[in-house]
């Protein structure tokens, strides 16, 4: 009982103390802040990968793609674990606007819109058909003409200052001439087939998805004109990729490996098919491994950051150390007199490690508590910089981020808690057992006073 | 009487740079369960060594004390503790009260250090009866919630007192009691420890006021590390 009340009154009647709870504070604000942050930009970053990809991706980096996929397509539907499936063509094109002088290069997707929001998270990533994929590509002020949904950085001029996105209530009319580069099915240029590589696609809708390289150089096209436009239709067809979404999304590897398991099957099947030579160049992925060389650097970032503040968390320990070094100092009378009255050693340091653990506590509280209650307000704090002196943490107009991450996982800031005050025990440890391995006699000596 | 304390052949040096200085040589001492000492002698004769080696905050080069026919050179560390917690109390010179504590929990340290959390919250009510009887003793009930920075230097040596005896000890150590107070105050803390005495508590007291020394039942006097 003496050791909590020792503790107690030693944490309320030293000024000191009130320097280590500021030094644990400030570092569980900062850890807090930034892991907060920092998860939060890199969990956003998986989530936009995982609703581009779907869970499963089967996938050639071919650009004649791979062919039978239709019949592959209805087997995948017979198991139970898969619940939609979406064929994909992926290529590359150019862009121009009639009378327009100007190009540029952009990736193409030719996508069932339909499908394609049953697999993937496509349909969230749409403004004017986000509830309506079925008629995505039908521009609504010319319903008869073929629609495109562009990558919404590709919209000119469509972004505020703020990160916001404008969008006026009816999609704006503009017409687009999409040329693509059709390849035969052995991969020579299509030009002397006579294929079609030209076709003008009205603006229906733009898609923002998160991905920077996505939203600022994708174009959607419906299906089957991206299989004609880039020869995938002749002489059989063919898709760049199925996009693969699971009834239950836990057991990601399990299903995926099943859906492997089948293709190599389908593979066997097909070997003596014509063109079943492009079946060998097909991969079957998760999202995960499917995008890792775009989320591993991400992630590779966040292990810098923790192991920078973990070194942080070691500053802090040597902070903790030096305070109760001073005041394990200034309280070595106190120790002699505990020992004269026959606390044991331990019972000391146990005194000292409450203490310490008081510190701790505190600290990570307030610092906890202020770390959070940024968080809460940091983008409307943010919004209000912005307002008041044009300041931003980053600028909107040309990042692809929008809010600062804020979303508090309570077992992240319990953890950091924790390892607080456990840092401020094991700073306060030393200087105690130091402390207590005089003899009292020594410490009570007169001239020691 | 019984013997509550013997000492035997005590030798004490301590190393002062390259120089070994011996302050005990050989020293022998008995004490008699319900006696009264006064250990007297010169500044650097050996008073203050010869009493933390009794109660057990020193240890001996050789020789060895007994309490109560025990061996306290042979005690454990726990064991140890507990010797100090509950056979002894210490009286400083300097009071050696902690001053982030009142009065009372000055007084209750010993009994909180006797026992854990909750053999405590037990004790408690008996502990605070006996804390406020023994502070009534002393004169000091009015005091109980004063921090020691609030009292004179009689006042805290009588908590002092208090707090040494609140384990109800069998031998009460006392370190020049009364070296840091005025006359008038000295002869109060004489008083209180005489009283305790008259009431069968041992006491061994260390000072160098003759005058002091001669409200014992017996004293001893050191030279040179010797009883003469």
């Amino acid at each position: 009982m003496y050791k909590l009340k020792l503790a107690t009154r030693y944490f309320l009647r030293r000024p000191i103390s009130i320097l280590a709870v500021a030094a644990v504070a400030l570092s569980v604000f900062i850890v807090v802040v930034v892991m907060t942050v920092m998860n939060g930009l890199v969990n956003e970053f998986r989530h936009k990968n995982h609703a581009f990809v779907g869970d499963c991706i089967i996938s050639t980096d071919s650009l004649v793609g791979f062919p039978y996929y239709e019949e592959f397509v209805a087997e995948l539907k017979q198991l139970e674990a898969v619940e939609a499936v979406s064929a994909t063509i992926r290529s590359f094109g150019l862009l121009t606007q009639p009378g327009a002088t100007w190009n540029m290069g952009i990736e193409i997707m030719g996508v069932d819109p339909v499908d394609h929001a049953g697999a993937t998270g496509f349909e969230d990533t749409l403004y004017y058909h986000r509830n309506t994929p079925q008629t995505a590509f039908v521009p609504p002020y010319h319903p008869a003409a073929l629609g495109c949904i562009v990558g919404i950085d590709m919209m000119p001029q469509s972004r505020t200052p703020t990160g916001d996105y404008y969008h006026p209530e009816e999609p704006r009319q503009f017409e687009l001439i999409i040329s693509c580069f059709p390849l035969t099915i052995k991969g020579a240029t299509g030009d002397e087939l006579g294929m079609v590589n030209t076709k003008n696609f009205f603006y229906s809708d733009d898609s923002h998805s998160g991905l920077v390289k996505v939203d600022g150089n994708m174009i959607y096209i419906p299906f089957e004109y991206a299989q004609l436009m880039c020869g995938m239709k002749d002489p059989v067809p063919r898709a760049s990729a199925l996009h693969v979404r699971f009834v239950n999304t836990e057991a990601l590897e399990q299903n995926c490996a099943a859906v492997r398991t089948l293709w190599n099957n389908f593979v066997e099947q097909k070997k003596d098919a014509p063109y079943a030579n492009l079946l060998n160049n097909v991969r079957v992925e998760t999202w995960i491994v499917n995008r890792r060389s775009h989320i591993a650097p991400m992630e590779k970032e966040q292990t810098m950051l923790i192991l920078l503040f973990l070194m942080l968390g070691l500053i802090t320990v040597f902070v903790i150390f030096v305070v109760f070094y001073m005041i394990v100092s200034h309280k070595s009378k106190d120790i002699g007199i505990l020992r004269s009255i026959g606390v044991s050693s331990m019972g000391v340091v146990q005194v000292f490690v409450c203490f310490a653990a008081l510190v701790g506590i505190v600290g990570a509280a307030i610092g906890g508590a202020a770390a959070c209650g940024l968080l809460v307000y940091v983008n409307d704090l943010e919004d209000w910089l912005f307002a008041k002196y044009n300041w931003q943490l980053w600028d909107r107009s040309v990042y692809a981020i929008g809010d600062i991450p804020n979303n508090i996982e309570p077992h992240v800031v319990g953890l950091i808690i924790l390892s607080a005050v456990a840092a401020s025990i094991l700073g306060a440890l030393p200087p105690s057992v130091q402390a207590t391995r005089k003899r009292p006699v020594e410490i009570l000596q007169v001239n020691q006073l | 009487m019984t013997a509550i304390l013997k000492a035997a052949n005590l030798h004490k040096s301590y190393r002062m740079g390259q120089a070994r200085l011996d302050v005990l040589k050989g020293l022998d001492l008995t004490v008699a369960r319900g006696e009264f000492v006064a250990i007297v002698g010169a500044s650097g004769s050996g008073k203050s060594t010869l009493l933390h080696i009794l109660g057990g905050l020193d240890k001996p080069d050789t020789g060895h004390v007994e309490f109560n026919g025990r061996r306290v050179d042979r005690f454990g560390p726990g064991q140890l503790n507990r010797f100090r917690n509950r056979k002894v109390g210490f009286v400083f010179q300097f009071y050696h009260l902690l001053d982030e504590l009142n009065v009372l929990d000055n007084v209750l340290l010993p009994a909180m250090a006797a026992v854990g959390t909750l053999g405590w919250l037990a004790r408690r009510p008996s502990a605070r009866k006996r804390a406020a009887e023994l502070l009534e003793q002393v004169g000091l009930a009015e005091r109980i919630g004063h921090k020691p920075y609030q009292l004179s230097g009689g006042e805290r040596q009588r908590v002092a007192i208090a707090r040494a005896l609140m384990n109800d000890p069998e031998l009460l150590l006392a370190d020049e009691p009364t070296g840091n107070l005025d006359s008038k105050t000295g002869n109060g803390i004489l008083e209180i420890l005489e009283n305790l005495n008259r009431r069968g508590q041992t006491i061994v007291m260390v000072t160098h006021d003759d005058r002091m020394a001669a409200k014992a039942n017996r004293t001893i006097r050191l030279a040179d590390g010797r009883i003469v």
